[in-house]
Protein backbone atom coordinates (compact mmCIF):
# COMPACT_ATOMS: atom_id res chain seq x y z
CA UNK A 1 0.00 0.00 0.00
CA UNK A 2 2.73 2.45 0.70
CA UNK A 3 3.32 2.81 -3.49
CA UNK A 4 -0.07 3.99 -3.89
CA UNK A 5 -1.34 7.34 -4.64
CA UNK A 6 -3.70 9.18 -2.53
CA UNK A 7 -6.65 8.76 -5.29
CA UNK A 8 -5.36 4.73 -5.23
CA UNK A 9 -5.84 5.01 -1.93
CA UNK A 10 -9.08 6.22 -1.49
CA UNK A 11 -10.29 3.71 -4.10
CA UNK A 12 -8.82 1.00 -1.83
CA UNK A 13 -10.70 2.40 0.91
CA UNK A 14 -14.29 2.95 -0.41
CA UNK A 15 -13.86 -0.73 -1.82
CA UNK A 16 -13.27 -1.94 1.73
CA UNK A 17 -9.82 -3.86 1.28
CA UNK A 18 -8.85 -1.94 4.70
CA UNK A 19 -9.98 0.43 6.96
CA UNK A 20 -8.64 3.97 7.83
CA UNK A 21 -7.64 2.85 11.20
CA UNK A 22 -5.59 -0.30 9.37
CA UNK A 23 -3.97 2.08 6.85
CA UNK A 24 -3.24 4.97 9.32
CA UNK A 25 -1.61 2.45 11.57
CA UNK A 26 0.86 0.78 9.10
CA UNK A 27 1.78 4.07 8.28
CA UNK A 28 2.59 4.92 11.70
CA UNK A 29 4.80 1.58 11.53
CA UNK A 30 6.71 2.50 8.68
CA UNK A 31 7.31 6.00 9.88
CA UNK A 32 8.39 4.46 13.25
CA UNK A 33 10.39 2.01 11.91
CA UNK A 34 11.73 4.14 8.69
CA UNK A 35 12.41 7.61 9.79
CA UNK A 36 15.93 7.10 11.82
CA UNK A 37 16.89 7.36 8.94
CA UNK A 38 15.76 10.45 7.04
CA UNK A 39 14.55 12.56 9.98
CA UNK A 40 11.76 14.13 8.22
CA UNK A 41 9.45 13.82 10.43
CA UNK A 42 9.64 16.58 14.08
CA UNK A 43 6.40 15.27 15.69
CA UNK A 44 4.50 11.68 15.14
CA UNK A 45 0.90 12.69 16.52
CA UNK A 46 -0.39 8.67 16.71
CA UNK A 47 -2.89 9.37 19.42
CA UNK A 48 -4.75 11.93 17.45
CA UNK A 49 -4.17 10.22 14.07
CA UNK A 50 -5.91 6.93 15.55
CA UNK A 51 -8.89 9.14 17.08
CA UNK A 52 -9.11 10.71 13.46
CA UNK A 53 -8.98 7.64 11.31
CA UNK A 54 -11.96 5.92 13.74
CA UNK A 55 -13.78 8.91 13.02
CA UNK A 56 -12.99 8.85 9.30
CA UNK A 57 -13.97 4.62 9.19
CA UNK A 58 -17.14 5.87 10.97
CA UNK A 59 -17.92 8.42 8.41
CA UNK A 60 -17.35 6.01 5.46
CA UNK A 61 -19.80 3.72 7.19
CA UNK A 62 -22.27 6.58 7.22
CA UNK A 63 -22.11 7.23 3.67
CA UNK A 64 -20.67 10.19 4.20
CA UNK A 65 -17.36 9.38 2.59
CA UNK A 66 -15.12 12.00 0.20
CA UNK A 67 -12.59 11.44 -1.81
CA UNK A 68 -9.90 12.45 0.87
CA UNK A 69 -11.33 10.47 3.98
CA UNK A 70 -9.49 8.37 5.82
CA UNK A 71 -6.10 9.08 3.86
CA UNK A 72 -3.01 9.94 5.93
CA UNK A 73 -1.09 13.18 5.60
CA UNK A 74 1.80 15.03 7.04
CA UNK A 75 1.69 18.99 7.30
CA UNK A 76 4.88 20.74 7.64
CA UNK A 77 5.91 22.20 10.91
CA UNK A 78 4.51 25.70 10.27
CA UNK A 79 1.09 25.29 10.16
CA UNK A 80 -0.66 25.09 13.39
CA UNK A 81 -2.22 22.06 14.22
CA UNK A 82 -4.20 22.23 17.61
CA UNK A 83 -3.22 20.01 20.36
CA UNK A 84 0.12 19.07 18.54
CA UNK A 85 3.16 20.91 18.98
CA UNK A 86 3.80 23.47 15.92
CA UNK A 87 7.34 24.29 16.25
CA UNK A 88 8.28 25.50 13.01
CA UNK A 89 12.22 23.84 13.14
CA UNK A 90 13.01 26.43 15.71
CA UNK A 91 14.28 26.30 19.31
CA UNK A 92 12.23 29.05 19.85
CA UNK A 93 8.88 27.43 19.63
CA UNK A 94 10.38 23.80 20.98
CA UNK A 95 7.33 23.99 23.70
CA UNK A 96 4.48 25.71 21.69
CA UNK A 97 1.25 23.90 21.36
CA UNK A 98 -0.89 25.53 19.37
CA UNK A 99 -4.42 26.78 20.71
CA UNK A 100 -6.33 26.45 17.28
CA UNK A 101 -6.20 24.75 13.51
CA UNK A 102 -4.71 27.13 10.72
CA UNK A 103 -7.38 26.86 7.80
CA UNK A 104 -5.40 24.74 5.67
CA UNK A 105 -5.16 22.34 8.44
CA UNK A 106 -8.72 22.96 9.50
CA UNK A 107 -10.31 22.14 5.93
CA UNK A 108 -8.24 19.13 5.23
CA UNK A 109 -9.30 17.34 8.40
CA UNK A 110 -13.04 18.69 7.52
CA UNK A 111 -12.60 16.63 4.31
CA UNK A 112 -12.15 13.53 6.86
CA UNK A 113 -7.87 13.51 6.52
CA UNK A 114 -5.89 12.00 9.10
CA UNK A 115 -3.01 14.19 10.61
CA UNK A 116 -0.14 11.16 10.70
CA UNK A 117 2.97 14.06 12.33
CA UNK A 118 4.59 17.32 11.77
CA UNK A 119 7.02 17.37 9.28
CA UNK A 120 10.92 18.89 9.55
CA UNK A 121 12.04 22.21 7.70
CA UNK A 122 14.16 24.88 7.85
CA UNK A 123 13.71 26.94 10.99
CA UNK A 124 11.24 29.62 10.41
CA UNK A 125 11.05 28.26 6.86
CA UNK A 126 14.53 30.18 5.75
CA UNK A 127 16.77 27.68 4.09
CA UNK A 128 17.49 25.69 0.80
CA UNK A 129 18.56 22.82 2.26
CA UNK A 130 16.54 21.49 5.63
CA UNK A 131 20.15 22.14 7.20
CA UNK A 132 19.03 24.83 9.34
CA UNK A 133 16.35 23.58 11.63
CA UNK A 134 16.59 22.63 15.17
CA UNK A 135 15.72 19.52 14.87
CA UNK A 136 18.70 18.78 12.43
CA UNK A 137 19.24 18.28 9.31
CA UNK A 138 16.79 15.82 6.60
CA UNK A 139 18.15 12.73 4.95
CA UNK A 140 17.57 13.03 1.23
CA UNK A 141 15.70 9.41 0.23
CA UNK A 142 17.85 9.20 -3.10
CA UNK A 143 21.04 9.59 -1.21
CA UNK A 144 21.45 9.44 2.65
CA UNK A 145 24.71 11.83 1.86
CA UNK A 146 22.89 14.56 0.55
CA UNK A 147 19.90 17.04 0.89
CA UNK A 148 16.39 17.02 0.39
CA UNK A 149 16.26 20.82 -0.18
CA UNK A 150 14.25 23.25 1.59
CA UNK A 151 12.60 24.76 3.32
CA UNK A 152 9.78 22.03 3.02
CA UNK A 153 12.80 19.13 3.07
CA UNK A 154 10.80 17.19 5.71
CA UNK A 155 7.53 17.05 3.62
CA UNK A 156 9.50 16.25 0.56
CA UNK A 157 11.68 13.34 1.90
CA UNK A 158 8.48 11.70 3.91
CA UNK A 159 6.81 11.50 0.30
CA UNK A 160 9.71 10.32 -1.58
CA UNK A 161 10.96 7.37 1.33
CA UNK A 162 6.48 6.42 0.95
CA UNK A 163 6.69 7.24 4.74
CA UNK A 164 3.11 9.24 3.51
CA UNK A 165 1.70 9.63 0.46
CA UNK A 166 1.02 13.02 0.83
CA UNK A 167 2.15 16.67 2.60
CA UNK A 168 1.88 20.10 2.68
CA UNK A 169 4.75 22.59 2.54
CA UNK A 170 4.72 26.28 2.28
CA UNK A 171 7.15 28.29 -0.48
CA UNK A 172 7.98 31.91 -0.02
CA UNK A 173 11.08 31.67 -2.59
CA UNK A 174 11.11 27.79 -3.70
CA UNK A 175 10.22 25.94 -0.93
CA UNK A 176 7.96 23.76 -1.98
CA UNK A 177 9.27 23.09 -5.66
CA UNK A 178 12.86 22.98 -4.79
CA UNK A 179 12.80 19.80 -2.41
CA UNK A 180 10.25 18.52 -4.78
CA UNK A 181 12.29 18.51 -7.21
CA UNK A 182 15.56 17.38 -5.38
CA UNK A 183 13.26 14.14 -3.88
CA UNK A 184 11.59 13.25 -7.07
CA UNK A 185 8.11 14.61 -6.40
CA UNK A 186 5.28 16.86 -7.52
CA UNK A 187 5.14 20.27 -5.56
CA UNK A 188 2.64 22.99 -6.60
CA UNK A 189 3.23 26.40 -5.29
CA UNK A 190 0.14 28.21 -5.76
CA UNK A 191 -0.96 31.58 -6.93
CA UNK A 192 -0.52 34.43 -4.00
CA UNK A 193 -3.88 33.98 -1.95
CA UNK A 194 -5.02 31.15 -3.49
CA UNK A 195 -4.47 29.31 -0.29
CA UNK A 196 -5.61 30.94 3.18
CA UNK A 197 -2.38 32.06 5.33
CA UNK A 198 -4.35 31.90 8.71
CA UNK A 199 -1.90 29.33 11.10
CA UNK A 200 0.80 29.42 8.71
CA UNK A 201 3.57 31.27 11.01
CA UNK A 202 4.59 33.69 8.99
CA UNK A 203 8.25 34.17 7.22
CA UNK A 204 7.68 36.81 4.48
CA UNK A 205 3.97 37.52 3.96
CA UNK A 206 3.85 38.84 0.41
CA UNK A 207 5.10 36.13 -1.05
CA UNK A 208 4.42 32.76 1.88
CA UNK A 209 1.83 30.44 -0.36
CA UNK A 210 1.04 27.03 1.07
CA UNK A 211 0.37 24.22 -1.47
CA UNK A 212 0.32 20.50 -2.04
CA UNK A 213 3.35 17.88 -1.98
CA UNK A 214 2.31 14.62 -3.74
CA UNK A 215 3.51 12.14 -5.85
CA UNK A 216 1.43 12.49 -8.74
CA UNK A 217 -0.52 15.59 -10.15
CA UNK A 218 -3.74 13.85 -9.73
CA UNK A 219 -3.36 14.05 -5.79
CA UNK A 220 -2.08 17.53 -5.85
CA UNK A 221 -5.50 18.22 -7.21
CA UNK A 222 -7.57 16.28 -5.08
CA UNK A 223 -5.37 18.41 -2.58
CA UNK A 224 -5.69 21.89 -3.79
CA UNK A 225 -9.73 21.64 -4.37
CA UNK A 226 -9.65 21.10 -0.93
CA UNK A 227 -6.98 23.43 0.42
CA UNK A 228 -8.31 26.25 -1.37
CA UNK A 229 -10.41 29.54 -1.57
CA UNK A 230 -11.20 32.54 0.43
CA UNK A 231 -10.96 32.76 4.45
CA UNK A 232 -12.52 35.15 6.26
CA UNK A 233 -9.52 34.71 8.50
CA UNK A 234 -7.45 35.86 6.14
CA UNK A 235 -7.87 38.78 4.31
CA UNK A 236 -5.53 38.43 1.33
CA UNK A 237 -6.63 35.23 0.47
CA UNK A 238 -8.18 35.68 -3.16
CA UNK A 239 -11.98 35.52 -3.62
CA UNK A 240 -11.68 34.38 -7.22
CA UNK A 241 -14.14 31.04 -6.97
CA UNK A 242 -12.29 27.96 -7.13
CA UNK A 243 -12.64 25.44 -10.03
CA UNK A 244 -12.57 21.86 -10.39
CA UNK A 245 -9.48 20.95 -10.61
CA UNK A 246 -9.42 17.70 -11.34
CA UNK A 247 -12.28 17.87 -14.18
CA UNK A 248 -9.59 19.44 -16.31
CA UNK A 249 -6.70 17.02 -15.59
CA UNK A 250 -7.14 15.41 -19.11
CA UNK A 251 -7.85 18.40 -21.04
CA UNK A 252 -6.13 17.67 -24.75
CA UNK A 253 -2.76 19.94 -25.08
CA UNK A 254 -2.65 20.34 -28.70
CA UNK A 255 -1.56 23.93 -29.53
CA UNK A 256 -0.53 24.73 -26.07
CA UNK A 257 2.03 27.61 -26.37
CA UNK A 258 5.30 26.85 -24.23
CA UNK A 259 7.50 29.41 -23.67
CA UNK A 260 11.52 28.47 -23.23
CA UNK A 261 12.80 31.70 -21.42
CA UNK A 262 16.78 31.75 -22.55
CA UNK A 263 17.61 33.09 -18.92
CA UNK A 264 16.95 29.42 -17.56
CA UNK A 265 18.99 27.68 -19.55
CA UNK A 266 22.32 29.51 -19.87
CA UNK A 267 25.34 28.56 -18.56
CA UNK A 268 25.91 28.05 -15.17
CA UNK A 269 23.11 24.97 -15.03
CA UNK A 270 24.25 21.42 -14.73
CA UNK A 271 24.31 20.79 -18.70
CA UNK A 272 22.51 16.80 -17.61
CA UNK A 273 19.33 18.92 -15.93
CA UNK A 274 18.95 21.08 -18.92
CA UNK A 275 18.93 17.89 -21.10
CA UNK A 276 16.47 16.01 -18.80
CA UNK A 277 13.88 19.40 -19.07
CA UNK A 278 14.95 19.53 -23.16
CA UNK A 279 13.64 16.28 -23.04
CA UNK A 280 10.38 16.98 -21.21
CA UNK A 281 9.57 20.01 -23.70
CA UNK A 282 9.41 17.28 -26.59
CA UNK A 283 7.13 14.87 -24.75
CA UNK A 284 4.56 17.77 -24.68
CA UNK A 285 5.77 18.37 -28.42
CA UNK A 286 4.89 14.92 -29.15
CA UNK A 287 1.44 16.30 -27.54
CA UNK A 288 0.76 18.98 -30.09
CA UNK A 289 2.28 21.56 -28.32
CA UNK A 290 4.29 24.35 -29.61
CA UNK A 291 7.69 26.12 -28.02
CA UNK A 292 9.45 29.08 -28.47
CA UNK A 293 12.54 30.77 -27.37
CA UNK A 294 10.79 34.01 -25.07
CA UNK A 295 13.24 36.53 -22.51
CA UNK A 296 12.65 37.50 -18.75
CA UNK A 297 15.55 39.79 -18.75
CA UNK A 298 15.96 40.58 -15.30
CA UNK A 299 15.75 36.98 -13.65
CA UNK A 300 19.77 38.13 -12.10
CA UNK A 301 17.75 40.88 -10.15
CA UNK A 302 15.01 39.05 -8.34
CA UNK A 303 17.90 37.44 -5.67
CA UNK A 304 18.72 40.47 -4.46
CA UNK A 305 15.14 41.94 -4.68
CA UNK A 306 14.05 38.60 -2.67
CA UNK A 307 16.71 39.13 -0.39
CA UNK A 308 16.01 42.44 0.87
CA UNK A 309 12.35 41.96 0.94
CA UNK A 310 11.77 38.60 2.19
CA UNK A 311 14.20 39.56 5.38
CA UNK A 312 12.31 42.76 5.71
CA UNK A 313 9.39 41.33 5.90
CA UNK A 314 10.54 38.54 8.06
CA UNK A 315 12.21 41.06 10.67
CA UNK A 316 8.64 42.58 11.38
CA UNK A 317 7.09 39.20 11.49
CA UNK A 318 9.55 37.67 13.43
CA UNK A 319 9.23 40.49 16.43
CA UNK A 320 6.52 38.69 17.80
CA UNK A 321 8.74 36.77 19.35
CA UNK A 322 9.66 38.00 22.29
CA UNK A 323 9.01 35.48 25.34
CA UNK A 324 6.52 37.41 26.15
CA UNK A 325 2.80 35.38 25.01
CA UNK A 326 4.19 32.15 23.66
CA UNK A 327 7.70 30.02 22.82
CA UNK A 328 10.98 30.28 24.20
CA UNK A 329 12.03 32.63 27.01
CA UNK A 330 15.30 33.08 27.98
CA UNK A 331 16.04 32.51 32.67
CA UNK A 332 15.87 35.47 35.14
CA UNK A 333 15.46 38.40 33.20
CA UNK A 334 17.16 41.32 34.73
CA UNK A 335 15.06 43.52 32.56
CA UNK A 336 12.36 44.16 29.49
CA UNK A 337 15.42 44.64 27.02
CA UNK A 338 17.27 41.68 28.64
CA UNK A 339 14.24 39.61 28.22
CA UNK A 340 13.85 40.41 24.37
CA UNK A 341 17.19 40.25 23.85
CA UNK A 342 18.06 36.88 25.21
CA UNK A 343 14.97 35.32 24.48
CA UNK A 344 15.87 35.67 20.92
CA UNK A 345 19.26 35.08 20.56
CA UNK A 346 19.06 32.04 22.49
CA UNK A 347 15.59 30.84 20.85
CA UNK A 348 16.25 31.66 17.20
CA UNK A 349 19.32 29.62 14.80
CA UNK A 350 22.30 31.84 12.97
CA UNK A 351 20.37 31.95 9.48
CA UNK A 352 17.34 33.10 11.18
CA UNK A 353 19.08 36.08 12.86
CA UNK A 354 20.78 36.68 9.78
CA UNK A 355 18.16 37.93 8.23
CA UNK A 356 16.03 39.60 10.85
CA UNK A 357 19.65 41.50 11.24
CA UNK A 358 19.80 41.92 7.03
CA UNK A 359 15.88 42.93 6.73
CA UNK A 360 16.31 45.36 9.82
CA UNK A 361 19.21 46.93 8.28
CA UNK A 362 17.42 47.37 5.10
CA UNK A 363 14.31 48.94 7.00
CA UNK A 364 16.69 51.22 9.50
CA UNK A 365 16.09 55.13 8.80
CA UNK A 366 18.67 56.77 5.64
CA UNK A 367 18.55 52.84 4.23
CA UNK A 368 15.07 52.52 3.28
CA UNK A 369 14.94 53.92 -0.26
CA UNK A 370 17.95 52.39 -1.54
CA UNK A 371 16.92 48.84 -0.35
CA UNK A 372 13.17 48.20 0.23
CA UNK A 373 12.04 50.98 -2.12
CA UNK A 374 14.28 49.85 -4.86
CA UNK A 375 13.92 46.08 -4.04
CA UNK A 376 10.08 46.76 -4.53
CA UNK A 377 10.95 48.47 -7.62
CA UNK A 378 12.47 45.58 -9.27
CA UNK A 379 9.50 43.75 -7.97
CA UNK A 380 7.51 45.59 -10.23
CA UNK A 381 10.15 44.95 -13.06
CA UNK A 382 9.98 41.22 -12.68
CA UNK A 383 6.53 40.77 -12.25
CA UNK A 384 6.13 43.05 -15.55
CA UNK A 385 8.71 40.66 -17.73
CA UNK A 386 6.58 37.78 -16.89
CA UNK A 387 3.23 39.68 -17.85
CA UNK A 388 4.96 40.18 -21.16
CA UNK A 389 5.74 36.68 -21.82
CA UNK A 390 2.68 35.14 -20.81
CA UNK A 391 1.26 37.47 -23.10
CA UNK A 392 3.12 35.15 -25.91
CA UNK A 393 2.43 32.14 -24.23
CA UNK A 394 0.57 29.81 -22.21
CA UNK A 395 2.81 28.63 -20.15
CA UNK A 396 6.32 28.98 -19.34
CA UNK A 397 9.08 25.42 -18.58
CA UNK A 398 12.76 25.56 -16.77
CA UNK A 399 14.75 24.04 -14.69
CA UNK A 400 13.25 23.77 -11.06
CA UNK A 401 17.45 24.20 -9.71
CA UNK A 402 20.49 24.95 -10.86
CA UNK A 403 21.93 21.31 -9.81
CA UNK A 404 20.66 18.11 -8.31
CA UNK A 405 20.95 17.25 -5.00
CA UNK A 406 24.00 18.69 -2.85
CA UNK A 407 25.83 16.69 -0.51
CA UNK A 408 25.31 17.78 3.26
CA UNK A 409 27.38 20.86 4.69
CA UNK A 410 28.36 21.45 1.14
CA UNK A 411 26.78 24.96 0.88
CA UNK A 412 25.88 25.33 4.83
CA UNK A 413 28.57 27.65 5.60
CA UNK A 414 28.13 30.16 2.96
CA UNK A 415 24.51 31.92 2.93
CA UNK A 416 25.42 33.53 -0.40
CA UNK A 417 26.04 30.32 -2.27
CA UNK A 418 23.04 28.60 -0.71
CA UNK A 419 20.83 31.96 -2.03
CA UNK A 420 21.59 31.14 -5.37
CA UNK A 421 20.17 27.96 -5.24
CA UNK A 422 16.80 29.50 -5.68
CA UNK A 423 17.50 31.38 -8.63
CA UNK A 424 14.63 29.59 -10.73
CA UNK A 425 12.16 29.58 -8.47
CA UNK A 426 11.89 32.80 -6.44
CA UNK A 427 11.34 35.17 -9.44
CA UNK A 428 7.58 33.37 -8.93
CA UNK A 429 7.09 34.67 -5.73
CA UNK A 430 7.98 37.94 -6.47
CA UNK A 431 5.73 37.94 -8.71
CA UNK A 432 2.90 35.61 -6.83
CA UNK A 433 2.39 33.28 -10.02
CA UNK A 434 1.89 29.51 -9.50
CA UNK A 435 4.63 27.06 -10.55
CA UNK A 436 4.70 23.37 -10.46
CA UNK A 437 7.46 21.00 -10.27
CA UNK A 438 7.22 17.31 -11.54
CA UNK A 439 9.92 15.07 -11.36
CA UNK A 440 11.51 14.90 -15.25
CA UNK A 441 14.34 12.43 -15.26
CA UNK A 442 18.01 11.77 -13.29
CA UNK A 443 21.04 13.44 -13.43
CA UNK A 444 23.65 10.85 -12.34
CA UNK A 445 21.36 9.26 -10.32
CA UNK A 446 19.46 11.96 -8.65
CA UNK A 447 15.78 13.25 -9.40
CA UNK A 448 15.18 15.89 -11.62
CA UNK A 449 12.15 18.56 -11.78
CA UNK A 450 10.61 20.16 -14.33
CA UNK A 451 9.36 23.55 -13.68
CA UNK A 452 6.18 24.56 -15.43
CA UNK A 453 4.90 28.43 -14.54
CA UNK A 454 1.39 29.74 -15.20
CA UNK A 455 -1.08 32.88 -15.74
CA UNK A 456 -2.64 33.94 -12.71
CA UNK A 457 -5.08 31.33 -11.05
CA UNK A 458 -3.55 28.92 -13.63
CA UNK A 459 -3.42 26.19 -10.91
CA UNK A 460 -6.16 24.09 -13.20
CA UNK A 461 -4.07 24.41 -16.55
CA UNK A 462 -0.36 23.21 -14.71
CA UNK A 463 -2.25 20.35 -13.26
CA UNK A 464 -3.52 19.44 -16.47
CA UNK A 465 0.20 19.76 -18.10
CA UNK A 466 1.54 17.72 -15.57
CA UNK A 467 -1.36 14.86 -15.43
CA UNK A 468 -0.60 14.27 -19.09
CA UNK A 469 3.04 14.28 -18.68
CA UNK A 470 2.22 11.69 -15.87
CA UNK A 471 0.02 9.70 -18.70
CA UNK A 472 2.95 9.11 -21.10
CA UNK A 473 6.17 9.22 -18.70
CA UNK A 474 7.10 7.10 -15.62
CA UNK A 475 9.26 9.37 -13.84
CA UNK A 476 6.74 10.41 -11.15
CA UNK A 477 6.45 6.75 -10.36
CA UNK A 478 10.37 6.01 -9.63
CA UNK A 479 11.04 5.15 -6.06
CA UNK A 480 14.28 5.53 -4.41
CA UNK A 481 16.37 1.93 -4.45
CA UNK A 482 17.17 0.93 -1.07
CA UNK A 483 13.19 1.26 -0.01
CA UNK A 484 11.39 -1.16 1.76
CA UNK A 485 8.55 -2.57 0.18
CA UNK A 486 5.44 -3.59 1.36
CA UNK B 1 28.96 50.21 1.66
CA UNK B 2 30.40 47.77 4.24
CA UNK B 3 29.39 47.41 7.83
CA UNK B 4 31.74 47.37 10.43
CA UNK B 5 31.95 45.88 14.39
CA UNK B 6 30.18 48.69 15.33
CA UNK B 7 26.98 48.98 12.59
CA UNK B 8 26.73 44.72 13.75
CA UNK B 9 26.21 45.86 16.97
CA UNK B 10 23.63 48.63 16.16
CA UNK B 11 21.71 45.94 13.52
CA UNK B 12 21.78 43.32 16.67
CA UNK B 13 20.22 46.11 18.67
CA UNK B 14 17.66 47.21 16.30
CA UNK B 15 17.03 43.65 15.83
CA UNK B 16 16.69 43.40 20.02
CA UNK B 17 19.02 39.92 19.57
CA UNK B 18 21.90 39.95 21.83
CA UNK B 19 25.42 39.13 20.45
CA UNK B 20 28.39 38.05 21.56
CA UNK B 21 31.76 39.57 21.04
CA UNK B 22 32.94 36.44 19.82
CA UNK B 23 30.16 35.92 17.49
CA UNK B 24 30.49 39.54 16.02
CA UNK B 25 33.31 38.84 13.32
CA UNK B 26 31.35 35.51 11.74
CA UNK B 27 27.98 38.15 11.75
CA UNK B 28 29.70 40.93 9.88
CA UNK B 29 31.56 38.73 7.37
CA UNK B 30 28.39 36.77 6.69
CA UNK B 31 26.30 40.04 6.77
CA UNK B 32 29.06 42.37 4.31
CA UNK B 33 28.49 39.36 1.66
CA UNK B 34 24.63 39.41 1.78
CA UNK B 35 24.62 43.16 1.35
CA UNK B 36 27.35 42.46 -1.71
CA UNK B 37 24.56 40.40 -3.27
CA UNK B 38 21.92 43.04 -2.40
CA UNK B 39 23.77 45.88 -3.36
CA UNK B 40 23.77 44.54 -7.33
CA UNK B 41 20.28 46.61 -7.40
CA UNK B 42 22.15 49.83 -7.42
CA UNK B 43 23.54 49.20 -10.89
CA UNK B 44 19.73 49.25 -11.95
CA UNK B 45 17.99 52.45 -12.84
CA UNK B 46 14.53 52.60 -11.29
CA UNK B 47 13.29 55.66 -11.94
CA UNK B 48 9.46 56.37 -12.12
CA UNK B 49 8.41 52.49 -11.33
CA UNK B 50 6.09 52.34 -8.67
CA UNK B 51 7.06 50.28 -5.98
CA UNK B 52 4.90 46.76 -5.99
CA UNK B 53 4.27 45.94 -2.35
CA UNK B 54 2.02 43.28 -2.80
CA UNK B 55 2.13 41.03 -6.08
CA UNK B 56 -2.02 41.45 -6.89
CA UNK B 57 -1.49 45.56 -6.10
CA UNK B 58 -4.55 44.12 -3.57
CA UNK B 59 -5.93 46.19 -1.01
CA UNK B 60 -7.36 45.42 2.53
CA UNK B 61 -10.25 44.07 2.84
CA UNK B 62 -12.55 45.45 5.68
CA UNK B 63 -15.45 43.82 7.27
CA UNK B 64 -18.44 44.98 9.19
CA UNK B 65 -17.19 46.15 12.73
CA UNK B 66 -18.82 42.75 14.78
CA UNK B 67 -18.37 41.20 17.83
CA UNK B 68 -17.47 37.88 15.95
CA UNK B 69 -14.97 36.07 18.81
CA UNK B 70 -15.90 34.83 22.16
CA UNK B 71 -13.62 35.40 24.76
CA UNK B 72 -11.10 33.15 25.13
CA UNK B 73 -8.33 33.65 26.98
CA UNK B 74 -7.38 31.27 29.32
CA UNK B 75 -6.80 28.74 26.21
CA UNK B 76 -4.78 31.02 24.48
CA UNK B 77 -2.63 32.28 27.72
CA UNK B 78 -1.96 28.33 28.14
CA UNK B 79 0.89 28.64 26.12
CA UNK B 80 2.29 31.62 27.47
CA UNK B 81 5.83 31.36 29.27
CA UNK B 82 4.23 33.30 32.76
CA UNK B 83 0.63 34.54 33.13
CA UNK B 84 -0.92 35.47 36.45
CA UNK B 85 -4.50 36.00 36.82
CA UNK B 86 -5.10 36.60 33.33
CA UNK B 87 -1.81 38.91 32.59
CA UNK B 88 1.33 38.52 30.91
CA UNK B 89 4.16 38.56 33.14
CA UNK B 90 6.95 40.94 32.44
CA UNK B 91 9.97 42.40 34.14
CA UNK B 92 9.40 45.37 36.25
CA UNK B 93 9.26 48.34 33.43
CA UNK B 94 7.91 51.25 35.62
CA UNK B 95 9.78 51.99 38.99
Amino acid sequence: MFNLTLSELSQALSRGEYSSRELTQAFLDRIQSLDTQYNSFITISEEQAIEQAKAADAIRAAGKATRLTGLPIAHKDLFCTQGIRTSCGSKMLDNFISPYNATLVERLNQAGMVTLGKTNMDEFAMGSSNESSYYGAVKNPWDAGRVPGGSSGGSAAAVAARLIPASTGSDTGGSIRQPAALCGITGLKPTYGRISRYGMIAYASSFDQAGPMTRTAEDAALLLQAMAGEDPLDSTSSTQAVPDYTSTLNDNLSGLRIGLPKEFFAEGTDPLILQRVQEAVAEFEKMGATVKEISLPNTQLSIPSYYILAPAEASSNLSRFDGVRYGHRCDTPKDLEDLYKRTRAEGFGAEVKRRIMVGTYALSEGFYDAYYRKAQQIRRVIQQDFIDALNEVDVIMAPVTPCSAFHLGEKNSDPVSMYMEDIFTLSLNLAGLPGISIPCGFADHLPVGLQVIGNYFAEGKLLNIAHQYQQVTAWHQQAPANLSED
Amino acid sequence: MSLDRSDVERIAHLARIAIDDSEIPEYTESLNSILTLIDQLQATSTDGITPLAHPMDAVQRLREDEVTECNQRDRLQACAPAVEEGLFLVPKVIE
